[in-house]
């Protein structure tokens, strides 16, 4: 008789498909939503639940086979401390994303719509949580094309023509992701003949051991990565990114930039670690080509971030200028990158979606226009925004104190001792001050006072019911902050979690 | 030569099949040629991956009244290539109820002249 608290991931995975078959079927938008918030809060605490077991003294990982089909043939999960926390914040931030950008959510998406956007949600959730815990690959695979539906639907409840063209974009990035995704999968089961993890990786580390097939192997991982890489915006393909998330509904955008992506990465860790193995994956040149594009996407993310005027767009650049960081951590080939990498997630999990509600909420109380000069000023008819805005993009630029620079401090004391310091140190000096270029002028924008005239037509053009008191987004924000801050500043148990995880991974 | 290709003749038929959707997932402009080559990469996976269980003269994986004994194809590509389907059948539904609605509210599915439309549109 296994602990009960062992059971608690396959209940959430479940409780979330409950949930939004559930939603389907309601017909008042309201509840939906009561009921999408409470079974992301349940989530989060079942996966506390887990991570105070799991995490408890050295930590332990256990296998949950589903069914009574033992290995090879059953299908599994695989929790450890690592799984357990992320799945905790990602659970958190939804039920706040869901929380805090509800008054944009009533308004951007039709009433009878509504609990059709709870369903995708919570089927986003279901496949977040499946991608985190899977043992098998080809689950892997069709939670990947879960969540690809999920998101595109999130993406298209704000029922806009440049929405639909977006979402259109996104959907074909990401079939041709899966697609790859799905031919790597192919090709590895050809050469091992197998789906389970554990499985896979004693094969393939006997091919390696003995040297035979090691083209397949190679190419197999390189589309594996491939596919990861372009359904997460690795750089080169990130193309898709700002129009779907900078069009999307203030919640989507939250959700999809915050946590979406981060599914995949995961994934893709868990590949790297669990399946092939890091040795493997140095040897293979992997980890260089991610480094690479890691490298660019910083660079690059952030340029065009520079060149943006349309704030949510802003901050979707941004993301890639993000997503380029965690890759570059994985690409130091090292545990100590892998560890940098996973707190950059839950970093990046917090404030993104603390900025991207918060600019929701500004343009909210600024006639729902999106580009910073409208928004000069903003910070003062909102003042929680206006400081959630702050905190948030404090933390981007790694301001000490605030997460972003602890991610930083760590990225860089991994890239110590590894093949490519200077260029990483030299890398991450230089987006520092790119980042900084970006959200200084745009924190600065919203708390100077605009020409009087400037402000009576804003006062004129916005919707007085608007600039009424958020309690529900003043919540989300004040929560999210608490986040950053506890990542920036009581970040060892964190780390030391996030160490174990890495090696029970 | 000739019989390396006879010998893997799905893997070429595959690789053949793959390029063609590839090249039309990338080259076409038209939303629905697109979603069409996405079916063709679709079926060319499949292919490859029904051929890898397939094993020369073997039966259905049926426990039946022989038992154990026959040769049977390896059941798992079979079960990788039904589940396959499913998610492209469903990808495949969902492009083209979110292509119809593009069509009524721009009136041209050709994705360079969609950008621009919406180009314009966007503030």
């Amino acid at each position: 008789m296994r602990p009960m608290v062992e059971n608690y991931p396959f209940f959430s995975i479940f409780a979330c498909m409950v949930a939004g078959i559930l939603c389907a079927v309601i017909k008042k938008g309201k509840t939906a939503w009561y009921l999408t918030i409470g079974v992301c809060a349940l989530t989060a605490l079942l996966s506390a639940l887990t991570l105070a077991a799991v995490g408890e003294g050295d930590g332990y990982a256990f296998v949950y086979t589903m069914g009574r089909f033992a290995a090879p043939y059953g299908n599994a999960i695989r929790v450890g401390p690592l799984q357990a926390l992320l799945t905790m914040v990602f659970a958190g931030v939804m039920a706040l994303a869901l929380t805090g950008g509800s008054r944009d959510l009533f308004h951007d998406v039709q009433e009878k719509k509504l609990p059709l956007y709870c369903t995708m949600c919570c089927m986003t959730l279901a496949s977040l949580l499946a991608l985190t815990y899977t043992n098998d690959v080809f689950t892997g695979y069709v939670f990947i094309e879960i969540s690809t539906i999920a998101a595109c639907a999130l993406v298209m409840a704000k029922d806009t023509g440049p929405n639909l063209i977006a979402t259109i974009r996104y959907l074909f990035m990401s079939l041709l992701g899966s697609g790859l995704f799905l031919i790597g999968l192919t090709f590895l089961n050809a050469v091992t003949g197998y789906l389970l993890m554990p499985s896979l990786s004693t094969a393939i580390a006997d091919l390696a051991a003995s040297g035979q097939y090691h083209v397949p192997l190679t190419v197999s991982a390189g589309l594996m990565v491939a596919g990861l890489g372009v359904k997460s915006a690795m750089f080169p393909f990130h193309l898709w990114l700002p129009g779907a998330h900078g069009g999307a509904t203030t919640t989507s955008s939250a959700i999809l930039s915050g946590l979406v992506l981060k599914g995949y990465i995961v994934l893709m860790i868990v590949l790297m670690v669990r399946v092939f193995g890091l040795a493997l994956m140095v040897e293979m040149g992997m980890t260089t080509v991610v480094l690479l594009f890691g490298l660019m996407g910083m660079i690059f993310g952030s340029v065009s971030a520079i060149r943006e005027h349309h704030v949510k767009r802003m901050l979707a650049y941004s993301s890639v200028a993000q997503i380029g960081y965690i890759f570059m951590g994985l690409g130091l080939g090292s545990p100590a990158g892998i560890v940098a990498s996973c707190f950059h997630i839950l970093v990046h999990a917090t404030c993104k979606p603390l900025l991207f509600l918060c600019a929701g909420r500004l343009s909210a109380v600024s006639g729902h226009h999106r580009s910073l000069k409208n928004l000069r000023g903003s910070a003062y008819r909102d003042i929680a925004a206006g400081i959630g805005f702050t905190v948030g993009a404090l933390s981007m630029i790694g301001i000490p104190l605030f997460g972003g620079f602890v991610s930083k401090l760590y990225f860089a004391s991994a890239s110590l001792n590894s093949n490519g310091m200077v260029m990483v140190l030299l890398t991450i000096a230089l987006s520092t001050v790119l980042n900084a270029l970006y959200y200084v002028p745009a924190v600065l924008a919203i708390w100077i006072t605009p020409p009087p005239e400037l402000q009576q037509h804003i006062l004129e053009i916005s919707d007085p019911r608007e600039a009424e008191f958020d309690r529900n987004f003043t919540i989300a924000a004040v929560i999210l902050m608490a986040g950053v801050f506890v990542l920036g500043i009581f970040y060892h148990p964190i780390l030391d979690v996030i160490q174990m995880g890495v090696q029970l991974l | 030569m000739l019989e390396l290709i006879i010998q893997n003749r799905f893997a070429v038929v595959a690789v053949i099949l793959f390029g063609i959707g590839f090249l039309n997932v990338l080259l076409q402009q038209n939303l629905l040629k697109k979603v069409v080559g996405f079916n063709i990469m679709d079926s060319a996976v499949f292919l490859l991956l029904a051929s890898l269980g397939y094993i020369e003269g073997g039966i259905a994986p049926i426990v039946g009244e022989q038992g154990f004994n026959p040769q049977y194809i390896n059941p798992i590509p079979s079960g990788l290539v039904l589940t396959g389907i499913v998610v492209s059948v469903s990808i495949t539904a969902f492009s083209l109820a979110l292509i119809q609605r593009i069509y009524r509210r721009y009136g041209t599915i050709r994705l360079n002249e969609l950008l621009e439309k919406a180009g314009k549109e966007d503030d």
